[in-house]
């Protein structure tokens, strides 16, 4: 028996090995805390209306979030903006280009954030996906369960990595940065602090300002984390309502053969 | 049929007669359901339903999935997308896949791993072994070719680096190569190829389950002593055995249940642990990724992959006695199926008399050897091609290969097997002892 658990036990360890030990030459992560990490956390509502907007007066100049569509805004788990609070968005925000009108016009909630590969910026809809700022412990990356991948950390830590220095090659000038992989970044720094003012008075020093980014980076990646995470709660909770009933079940069919007293 | 003595289904009604007649398929799933079960069984025997549960759960998910699914290079990578956010519950869909490979692998190992150390592969078994070796192999074809769906960075260049070692093959490896790529590289022919074959194989290896299932319950399970259910009549065998239902149906679905639980929690709060964070990213041709890592299912077989490089001396033989035509390269692909291979040839390779590895005293320290090289090797695969690991690589490679084609055989000639018991009964009653009032309850010892 105790073979055996040994040999689930380091199959279970071992599970890591395709993500935890694969990315390499990192950059320093700092570990924020947020409120999605952890088998219960959830998006801040207000944070992320607060990431959205530096989002769109800042970052959106250069990048896109093309896989993200526009209505997501809308409802619970999320941004939760009222149907006509995202219309008036997209209207006043975003210019799409429509095929059937050969022009351009207003974006519609149907409509996705429009793509932006002028900069020659990536895409950041999965951004907070694509980057893992944790491996640990022991690059098996177990603390994933507490909190998460990263990713945000990554952008956080990003956003507030330059050093000021800068440098550079072949025509481009390169920023150094802690975070990023190989210490320069072609993105100039793209915040200082106090770039917006938030609705709701919070700090929008340059810490706080690139946390919330981070946070709506974060759910535009992963949008449905809260519902996830619910049912994940539901099935565990389920299967081990069930695991107990079928363990009586079980010993209670064996007792007869295994010649033991039923009680 | 043959097999262990047991009762038959018996048509009562006319109706059941009529039907029985014609077609016995009641009966058939009588005998299957009410096959006598050796009542020593482990909770290493429950892996067989898990495995059974992982192919209706791939294949059930799989199905809804390419309801939404565009397999297209410029569109593939967005539907999945798609199904992740407007799809209702496509996300939940989408990551129970995803982690329902793990899943299936982990089952996969753990039963090979079991029927490794308790001689089931052993006659009259060797074919449900074989059987066993050829799904192991389409599951890992499968899995292979749906990674390449989401069309990310590591679909991508995980594709490009696997089939590129058909290119290693002499003479037709490139000519293979393009005829498999659909072109001379992985692209558009490439992603539609793997989705119709991602979606075709599963109902092979569902066959193959079949077979495989219909080979064992002729010869009867394997049990933990290896000894065999006595045939000589139907008392006889009763004394061995259970009923499969309800005695292990219940027993497994408790396993099953238990492992679900920990498959759940992954699934809802880490479901991309076992993932690649460069697959959020669409493929991109001009781009190659730092680190090129397989999913963790393939890794041990990836790191014998890499351990013969040039300069290893069994290459360079290989390399002078066949004039150039077996190179570093290939001869990394024959070592790869190879280790699979021996694996399939145990049977013949282990030369004991004795079936289970509990009465082998030398056999077990070299099986849980095996077992920890198999991790070393897992571990090694997801380390860069450099040293130490390099060297680490070679020994572990040379231990998995020396098990089955140097140990297995010497082992059946050097060791001397410790006794066994007589029966599946003794050896039951051993751990569970008959009452005061049933005879033969002095030759039992104690439970532990
Ligand atoms: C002036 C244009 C510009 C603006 C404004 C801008 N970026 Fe960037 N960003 C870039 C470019 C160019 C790159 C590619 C950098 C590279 O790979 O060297 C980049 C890369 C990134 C990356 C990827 C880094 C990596 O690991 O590869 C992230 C994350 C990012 N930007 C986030 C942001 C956020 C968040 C904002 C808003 C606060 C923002 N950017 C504003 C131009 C911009």
């Amino acid at each position: 028996m105790i073979k055996k658990l040994t040999l689930s036990a380091l199959t279970a360890l071992t599970f890591t090995a395709g993500g935890a030990f694969a990315a390499g030459g990192a950059g320093h992560v700092e570990d924020f805390q947020f409120s999605f990490e952890g088998p219960f956390g959830t998006y801040d509502q207000m944070q992320l209306q607060r990431g959205l907007k530096v989002y769109t007066e800042v970052c959106s100049s250069c990048h896109g979030l093309k896989y993200v569509p526009l209505r997501a805004l809308e409802g619970d788990g999320g941004v939760g903006w009222s149907e006509a609070q995202v219309r008036a968005y997209a209207e006043q925000t975003f210019e799409i280009y429509d095929e059937e009108l050969e022009d351009f016009r207003p974006a519609r909630p149907v409509d996705h954030f429009p793509a932006n590969t002028g900069a020659g910026a990536p895409d950041l809809s999965l951004m907070a996906k694509a980057r893992a700022g944790f491996h640990g412990p022991y690059g098996l990356g177990l603390n994933q369960l507490f909190k998460g991948m990263g990713g945000a950390e990554y952008i956080a830590s990003l956003l507030t990595g330059y050093t000021g220095e800068e440098k550079e090659e072949a025509g481009t000038i390169l920023y150094e940065n802690k975070a990023f992989p190989g210490g320069w970044i072609s993105m100039a720094p793209p915040l200082y602090g106090e770039d917006v003012d938030f609705d709701d008075g919070h700090s929008n020093d340059l810490h706080h300002e690139a946390e919330d980014l981070a946070a709506f980076l974060m759910w535009a990646a992963e949008p449905k984390l809260t519902a996830r995470k619910e049912a994940g709660f539901i099935g565990v909770l389920f299967l081990a309502v069930l695991s107990v009933l079928l363990y009586l079940t079980n010993k209670r069919i064996w007792a007869p053969i295994k010649r033991k007293d039923t009680a | 049929m043959a097999g262990i003595p047991h009762d038959h289904y018996e048509p009562k009604s006319n109706g059941e007669k009529w039907l029985h007649k014609r077609l016995p398929i009641v009966g058939l799933l009588y005998d299957t359901i009410m096959i006598p079960t050796p009542k020593n069984l482990n909770w290493m025997w429950i892996w067989g339903i898990v495995l059974t549960f992982c192919l209706a759960l791939q294949i059930i998910t799989g199905i809804v999935l390419v309801m939404h699914y565009t397999p297209h290079v410029d569109l593939a990578f967005a539907s999945v997308e798609h199904i992740m956010r407007n799809v209702n519950g496509g996300a939940m869909l989408r990551y129970l896949h995803m982690n329902g490979a793990s899943l299936f692998f982990v089952a996969v190992y753990a039963h090979i791993f079991r029927g490794l150390y308790y001689g089931s592969y052993k006659a009259p078994r060797e074919i449900t072994w074989i059987i066993g070796m050829l799904i192991y192999l389409m599951m890992m074809g499968t899995a292979f070719m749906g990674y390449v769906l989401p069309w990310g960075q590591m679909s991508f260049w995980g594709a490009t680096v696997i089939t590129g070692l058909f290119g290693a093959i002499p003479f037709v490896g490139e000519s293979l190569q393009t005829w498999l790529l659909g072109g001379p590289a992985v692209d558009n022919a490439t992603l539609n190829r793997f989705f119709s074959l991602h979606y075709l194989l599963p109902f092979v290896i569902a066959g193959l389950v079949a077979v495989h299932i219909w080979a064992f319950h002729t010869t009867g399970n394997n049990n933990p002593t290896g000894v065999e259910v006595r045939r000589t009549s139907k008392a006889d065998a009763e004394k061995d055995t259970v009923p499969f239902w309800p005695y292990f149906v219940i027993k497994d679905l408790f396993a099953l249940a238990v492992i679900l639980l920990v498959f759940f929690a992954i699934v809802g709060f880490m479901p991309n642990y076992l993932g690649h964070p460069d697959n959020y990213i669409e493929a991109n041709p001009l781009a190659t990724p730092a680190h090129i890592v397989p999913e963790w299912y393939f890794l041990p077989f990836y790191a014998i992959l890499r351990a013969f490089t040039a300069d290893v001396w069994v290459v360079i033989i290989a390399e002078t006695l066949t004039g150039g035509i077996i190179d570093a390269k290939f001869f990394g692909v024959l070592a790869m199926f190879g280790s699979i291979a021996v694996m399939a040839l145990a049977p013949w390779l282990d030369t004991s008399s004795v079936r289970s590895g509990r009465y082998r005293p030398m056999f077990k320290w070299w099986f849980w050897l095996l077992v920890i090289d198999f991790f070393v090797l897992m571990w090694l695969g997801a380390m860069p091609a450099e040293e130490p690991y390099a060297t680490f690589s070679l020994i572990a490679s040379a231990y998995w290969f020396a098990y089955f084609l140097v140990i297995l055989p010497l082992l059946g000639v050097i060791e001397k097997p410790l006794p066994q018991p007589e029966t599946i009964e003794a050896d039951f009653d051993a751990h569970y002892p008959p009452k005061d009032d049933a005879k033969g309850a002095t030759a039992a010892t104690p439970a532990e």
